[in-house]
């Protein structure tokens, strides 16, 4: 017996056609309107760009193994948003220094993270959910006054509106990113040592991986991925409060998750964490065309969750 | 050497030190801890984490964890607000306190089912789940609101037996029976598949349905908490139990029982939810603006995470 099989990613990318195609009968959708239809696909892809730069560094950390995984990016992205609303004071030219800022605050962090797991033994869990909290409380310290500040005028332009030919900037910046995310993870000595810590940790130092810098690295990187993601929401959204991170936590696993990737390491791909974005934002799209209430919602998406696991998250049983 | 014998043979040890540490600071901040009054308060305040504790040390135990324990306290709140409300009689309360244990059982074994029989990571697992039943508590019950009758919940609060709380009598049952199942067979084959569950399942030992009876157990243990914690307070609230699954986890690492499952027990991670209930204390007593709260909270629980950590890297610096 002949078993077909479908990579993930172009699993998740047939499913999240199917489910737009699904979203257009319902009522008050685009239906036969293609004009229609386009409009709101796009719009979908745009939104999707903001979970999928998240899910970034959630695919590093996951594919470096040891249990790896980053409780702290919903809050990175938080203090990220809130910086550079901070630091830009509707200034164009301060854009850049923000960046820099909040890509360094994030590699701090991720480093720490890193550290903590690495030299002190604590599991990732446990590590960037503390660190989640100590995160979360910079952010009541320093925002509780509601510090001013304001967005850039360049940042409004480039992020949420269409930037070239109709096609909005954050998908450009996307396309962008994906690629480097690509030859970071194929292309380069870190990728390929990536995924031989992921597989074995033992084995890779065996073979001369430097697994403690390679954990600093994979841990500071994903930090500084989730301080962009915080930079790019900001600039859509254009305000900031203090669960504007959360949100995104648990769909940025959910989304490599779908995406294949193997959630003890070793194996996966960034570009199946962009369709699982794409399809997690997809899912939640359609509740909110149906009215679902956030409750139905939380809900539905911890069963899909749950489900697509089921079909190919599980691992070995003890028998073979 | 010597040192890291003892903190094998005894994982309590280090969690045992903590606690006194944290006791020491709290008498000094506030004098009247050791009053009988103040110790009865306390203790009606932490019962709820050390059974949440319990629970979640049995699935750690065995090298799984449960995230989702902290939605099902959360469910539990929900359902004894909206069913019982606060006009319901004694009858009532009962018997929905004995439908929510059932219904702590069921969610433990959604988790224990797709765990052990489809091999799934127990991390994302229980993760998927508590969205699921997160989700469920607050369709429930949307907003914080009703509660149980005044009278059962100061049953609780105030009308203690022999002038010692409820927790005198819980926490020490928890760990005499801790110790007795521990001699069972099924307490050998709880640390064996913490051990190394491809060994245990080669030995005979049913690891599958292992794996599944802590998840049971821990839902349970999350519903009990969930009644408990409705007692304490009184009222309904569906997100009530979120801040406590970290809190859980943290506990059990305090208390000396390894994530990667085969060491440990009960009696340390109950001791580091006290000490967790403490720093509570300390962060309120301590005159601490509001606003840093939060963060001096977190910071002490990162500390004490890291402090195992720090002793064995200083141990290997210098051997």
């Amino acid at each position: 017996m002949k078993k077909i099989s479908i990579s993930p990613p172009v699993a998740a990318v047939l499913l999240a056609v199917v489910l737009f195609i699904f979203s257009g009968f319902l009522p008050n959708s685009f239906g036969t309107n293609t004009q229609a239809a386009v409009s709101q696909a796009v719009n979908i892809v745009r939104l999707s760009v903001f979970l999928g730069i998240i899910a970034a560094g959630q695919t590093l950390i996951i594919i470096s193994g040891g249990e790896g995984i980053d409780l702290s990016a919903g809050a990175i992205v938080t203090l990220s948003a809130i910086l550079t609303w901070m630091i830009v004071q509707g200034k164009d030219e301060r854009v850049l220094p923000a960046l820099v800022a909040v890509l360094l605050v994030g590699a701090v962090i991720g480093l720490i993270n890193g550290a903590g797991i690495i030299f002190l033994k604590i599991s990732p869990l446990v590590m960037t959910l503390g660190m989640a909290g100590v995160i979360t409380g910079v952010v009541i310290i320093t925002n509780h006054s509601n510090t001013p500040g304001r967005l850039a005028p360049i940042m409004t332009r480039v992020i949420a509106r269409p930037l070239f030919l109709g096609i909005p900037g954050a998908i450009i910046i996307y396309v962008f990113f994906a690629a480097l995310m690509w030859l970071i993870l194929e292309r380069t000595t870190f990728g390929k040592n990536l995924f031989a810590i992921g597989v074995n940790r033992v084995t890779a130092k065996l073979s001369g991986v430097n697994v403690t810098h390679m954990v600093l690295g994979t841990y500071a990187l994903a930090g500084a991925l989730a301080a962009f993601g915080g930079f790019m929401v900001v600039g859509n959204t254009g305000v900031v409060f203090l669960s504007l991170g959360q949100p995104f936590l648990f769909p940025s696993i959910a989304a490599v998750a779908v995406g294949g990737t193997l959630l003890s390491g070793g194996k996966g791909s960034y570009f199946g964490s962009m369709a699982g974005a794409l399809v997690l934002i997809l899912i939640s799209s359609v509740l909110t065309t149906m009215q679902m209430i956030d409750a139905v919602r939380q809900m539905v998406l911890g069963a899909t969750l749950l489900i697509i696991l089921s079909i190919y998250g599980r691992q070995r049983g003890f028998r073979q | 050497m010597k040192l890291s014998h003892l903190s094998l043979r005894h994982p309590y040890l280090l969690s045992a030190i903590i606690f006194f540490v944290v006791l020491v600071v709290n008498f000094y901040l506030q004098e009247s801890i050791l009053e009988g009054n103040t110790i009865n308060n306390n203790m009606r305040v932490f019962l709820p984490l050390v059974l949440l504790t319990a629970g979640q040390a049995v699935v750690i135990l065995t090298g799984g964890i449960d995230i989702s324990v902290g939605s099902i306290v959360s469910i539990v709140s929900a359902l004894l607000a909206t069913r019982v409300g606060l006009e319901g009689t004694v009858n009532q309360t009962l018997t929905w306190f004995g439908i929510v244990l059932l219904v702590g059982i069921l969610a433990g074994s959604i988790n224990g089912f797709f765990v052990s029989y489809l091999r799934l990571q127990p991390i994302i697992t229980t993760y998927a789940t508590s969205f699921f039943f997160g989700g469920l508590a607050l369709f429930i019950l949307p907003q914080p609101g009703g509660g149980i009758p005044a009278k059962v919940a100061n049953v609780y609060r105030t009308n203690y037996p022999l002038g010692l709380h409820w927790a005198f009598y819980v926490i020490p049952l928890l760990v005499l029976s801790w110790v007795a199942i521990r001699q069972t067979r099924y307490g050998r084959y709880l640390f064996a598949v913490g051990g190394r569950a491809q060994a245990a399942y080669e030995t005979a030992v049913p690891v599958n349905q292992i794996i599944f009876s802590t998840y049971v157990v821990s839902g349970f243990m999350a519903a009990l908490t969930g009644i408990c914690i409705t007692l304490l307070t009184g009222s309904g609230n569906p997100q009530i139990g979120d801040p406590m699954t970290l809190q859980a986890i943290t506990a059990v690492v305090i208390g000396g029982t390894a994530l990667s499952g085969g060491v440990g027990g009960i009696a340390g991670p109950i001791l580091g939810a006290l000490t967790l209930g403490i720093i509570k204390n300390i962060v309120s007593f301590a005159n601490i603006d509001y606003w840093w709260q939060t963060f001096v909270n977190y910071m002490i629980i990162l500390i004490a995470l890291a402090a195992p950590g720090f002793i064995a890297l200083f141990r290997r610096n210098r051997s």
